[in-house]
């Protein structure tokens, strides 16, 4: 791939990583532990549409339903806890196996289509999880669901601790990019974006395009769901709204904001996102007003996301 | 479950339908004709509706507010076109959803400034009551009144695109949008009235379905939805498979809201009944949705050969 | 005799009332370079389309080797040594030249699901980039992204992702579509070098050329085969010079 100087890309990741290590003793240096709550936000929803953008910006694959697996793993984490069950490795268990089970039986549907048809497929099966999310009256119904506990840590640990929970998000995190960062020049990951530029020449070519799509659709799928998982620990509270289509626009958002197809672009778009939302919503309670504003000057000035800002002139 | 309940229900079913015929209508050309994915379309209804409700008071008329809503919003839409989206046309479906999501998000801000989270409007006090269409089926006027404006609308809709000019220029755009850009068709100014024209039209669906469905912010989001469906099912760019779409969306929506929820009462046990009702019945638009892509992958009406 | 490489019949192919193609029989030999010519609209492009697997005919059958391919994929049939390339130049933008190749040359080994192994340690298949390189002309180019390609390079590149995987029978889709006078030229010594690799089904309009490349040549016209023998023969059968050779040959 024509990836403009890895170098300074290496430099900034280093600084990035050891930043947000010290982050929590920073903050806590500062009296400003409030903001830790907001870290692990950002860190949940960087891990969310990181796994968006494995579909959406490597895969080109438009899907507008993937709150669907974020809510799902919310969900499946929620009703575990609430049903007493607290094991880390249960609750793992069961998210991947429902998230993959959900983007295998969508992804088998969707992925005959393409363009537009593609899109609504995926938003459509959103909604229709949205909806049964919003009825089942024994975990909430549309008022969602409190969560007493949260997943069991060994050594005592507690994800109702702030600090934890940020540090065990932020090893996910870090985990994830650390895979991705191999899995861009990987085999797959080279079909993936050759399936992005021209999916009928790869097709043509000897790629069996459905089978790697769905590969890569359904492991987008659970890693959403992973972050979904984080995100019931964090809040503490479940609601159908996780799934519904804004979420997933959101999510959209902070992908195309962050860099469609660039490893950091999940990263940097829930940030700045998060962090618009916060910056300008302690100064007025009409910051989606501004937050549009804002999101508006980026698509049609800053073409290539955040992420573009560190190219110069490099072929993509 | 009597066939008067059915026929009531049928008739809640098309007005419905008609209402998200108006919506679909404006969203399948402007993405038939100008390839763009437009989210903000909802917001356009939505401020028909609130424009609408804060003429009503201030001309002490409904139909003046409807009137003056449906022009302020035209006006308003094309000149968000002129300014904003016409820049998007030339760029990806990315990022138009992520400038039009944007919109949304300013739109629906923008509205709450100016005239807070909600306005009451009600029908014309002539309207008020019940009309009985069928021994034994007392009918609200109003939604007998919207039947009639929305079947108005469509028949001028349907002549508008098959019979005039500027109907044929904009199936030709639709169709082809570079052969209609080469023999001359002035494709700036067909956007600008296309767009203007689907404002209108979801101005006038906020304004009459905003004294049944409430007038507040956010009313968008859930309807445009609807008419994506819609337009999906209908085909993109198809003005005919807009109408069916609606039509059909409109029907199993309503009736699949009502007589779902009777039908499972007969089979399962009434906490059963209660919860999966309206989960399934929400559900029902989608799956119809699946069914008509598994048959015809391009909708029912495609305008693109 | 042994049984032709790629053998059509009776195919069939219509888009609402017209058709497209009107019951096909094509034989491609072993070794050879069959060309297949006809006036614009003949219905070339949806034939290649049908052999290789992008679109569904209505009723035929398609054999290569001896195994029916007609219900298998496009995917299959290049897993199977039967690759096309394409009229209009498609290209990978997100990868160099070298890349695109080795892509290419990758594609069909069954192995693409690895998220671990780096593409660029695929031994096998950067040697044959390497050697592709060369056998285009692209050696200078190599590294560099596809739109600082000129028209010719663009097109070389794309008769080389087709011949990247090593397959026995290539479907060259008008390779010549757009070039000017010298890189058609090249682009003819190109397909002259290819025969030894594979064998050869040309799509084209530069008659000249085919009459010089081709062992044998089929003509179709509106969508139905009105001849297939050697250029010699072709040239100066009755119902081709009438239905489209005219007096231009």
């Amino acid at each position: 791939m024509v990836e403009a100087r890895p170098r300074l890309h290496a430099a900034l990741a280093g600084a990035a990583l050891l930043g947000a290590l010290v982050l929590p003793a920073v903050l806590a240096a500062f009296g400003a532990e409030y903001y830790l709550s907001l870290a692990g936000r950002v860190l949940v929803y960087a891990i969310a549409a990181t796994s968006l953008n494995l579909v959406l910006g490597y895969g080109g694959l438009v899907s507008f339903g993937h709150a669907a697996f974020f809510g799902l793993g919310a969900y499946v984490t929620g009703i575990t806890i609430a049903e007493g069950q607290l094991s880390p490795l249960v609750h793992l268990a069961l998210v991947l196996a429902v998230t993959g089970a959900t983007a295998l039986a969508i992804g088998a549907v969707a992925l005959r289509t393409r363009g537009v048809y593609f899109i609504m497929i995926t938003l459509a099966f959103a909604q229709m999880l949205f909806y049964l999310a919003n009825s089942i009256k024994g975990y909430g119904g549309d008022e969602g669901l409190n969560l007493r506990a949260r997943t069991a840590l060994p050594f005592g640990l507690s994800l109702k601790d702030e600090t934890t929970f940020y540090f065990v998000a932020l090893a996910v995190l870090v985990a994830l990019l650390v895979a991705m960062a191999r899995f861009v020049p990987s085999r797959f990951g080279r079909a993936v974006v050759a399936m992005r530029d021209d999916v009928d020449r790869a097709e043509a070519l000897g790629l069996a395009t459905f089978r790697l799509q769905l590969v890569l659709f359904v492991a987008a799928g659970m890693l959403g769901g992973i972050a979904g998982l984080l995100h019931a620990n964090q809040q503490g509270y479940v609601s159908p709204g996780l799934l519904h289509w804004t979420q997933s626009g959101t999510l959209m958002v902070m992908v195309i904001l962050g860099g469609v197809g660039r490893l950091w672009g999940g990263v940097l778009g829930a940030a700045a996102l998060l962090l618009l939302q916060e910056v300008v919503g302690a100064y007025t309670t009409h910051w989606e007003f501004v937050v549009g504003i804002v999101l508006l000057a980026v698509v049609l000035f800053a073409r290539r996301g955040l992420a573009g800002l560190f190219d110069r002139g490099a072929a993509r | 479950m009597s066939g008067l309940f059915f026929l009531e229900q049928a008739l809640n079913g098309l007005q419905f339908g008609l209402m998200l015929f108006l919506l679909a209508a404006g969203l399948t050309l402007v993405f038939g004709v100008m390839d763009m994915i437009n989210l903000a379309h909802g917001s356009l209804y939505m401020v028909g509706a609130f424009v609408a409700a804060w003429l009503a008071p201030l001309t002490g008329s409904f139909w003046l507010a409807v009137g003056g809503s449906v022009l302020i919003t035209a006006v308003f839409g094309m000149l968000l076109e002129a300014s904003v989206l016409r820049t998007l046309y030339a760029r990806d479906h990315l990022s138009q959803v992520l400038a039009t999501f944007a919109l949304i998000l300013i739109l629906n801000d923008g509205v709450k400034m100016v005239f807070g989270n909600d306005l009451p409007l009600s029908a014309p006090p002539a309207l008020a009551g019940p009309v009985e269409i069928v021994p034994g089926l007392p009918y609200p006027s109003y939604r007998l009144l919207i039947l009639g404006v929305g079947l108005a609308l469509a028949l001028l809709l349907y002549l508008l695109v098959a019979r005039t000019r500027l109907g044929a220029l904009v199936r030709a755009g639709a169709a082809n949008r570079p052969m209609a850009e080469a023999m001359g068709v002035n494709i700036r100014a067909l956007f600008t009235g296309v767009f203007g024209i689907g404002a209108g039209l979801c101005a006038v669906a906020g304004a009459l379905l905003g004294p049944l469905l409430a007038v507040q912010v956010g009313m968008g989001e859930n309807i445009l939805i609807l008419a994506f469906v819609v337009i999906v099912i209908g085909g993109i760019g198809s003005i005919r498979g807009a109408l069916v779409g609606a039509l059909l969306v409109g029907f199993v929506d309503t009736l699949g809201r009502t007589l779902l929820q009777q039908g499972l009462r007969e089979f399962l046990a009434p906490q059963w009944a209660s919860a999966a009702g309206p989960a399934l019945s929400s559900m029902m638009v989608y799956v119809l949705m699946a069914a008509v892509l598994a048959f015809k992958p391009q909708g029912l009406f495609p305008a693109r050969g | 005799m042994t049984p032709p490489l790629l053998a059509v019949r009776g195919l069939v192919k219509r888009f609402g009332g017209v058709v497209a193609t009107d019951h096909v029989d094509l034989d491609v030999r072993g070794g050879e370079v069959h060309a297949l010519i006809g006036p614009n609209g003949a219905g070339k492009t949806t034939l290649v389309a049908q052999l290789a697997g992008q679109l569904r005919s209505d009723a035929g059958q398609v054999a290569f080797e001896g195994t029916d391919i007609t219900r298998l994929s496009a995917h299959r049939r290049a897993r199977r040594g039967l690759v096309r390339s394409f009229q209009i130049t498609r290209l990978f933008r997100s990868f160099t030249v070298r890349e695109q190749l080795a892509l290419a040359a990758m594609a069909v080994d069954g192995a693409n699901l690895d998220p671990w192994r780096r593409a660029s340690d695929v031994r096998a298949a950067q040697a044959r980039a390497d050697e592709l390189l060369d056998a285009l002309g692209l050696a200078g180019q190599a590294g560099l992204a596809i739109d600082a390609l000129s028209h010719g390079e663009r097109r070389a590149l794309e008769v080389g992702l087709a011949l990247a995987s090593r397959p026995r029978l290539v479907l060259l889709d008008e390779p010549m579509a757009g070039l000017g006078p010298e890189e058609s030229q090249r682009m003819e010594a190109l397909i002259g070098r290819l025969r030894r690799e594979a064998s050869l089904l040309l799509i084209e309009h530069d008659v000249q050329a085919v009459f010089r490349l081709a062992d044998r040549v089929s003509v179709l016209v509106n969508g139905a085969i009105v001849a297939s023998d050697t250029p010699q023969a072709v040239r100066h059968d009755a119902r081709v010079i009438d239905a489209y050779l005219g007096g231009a040959a």
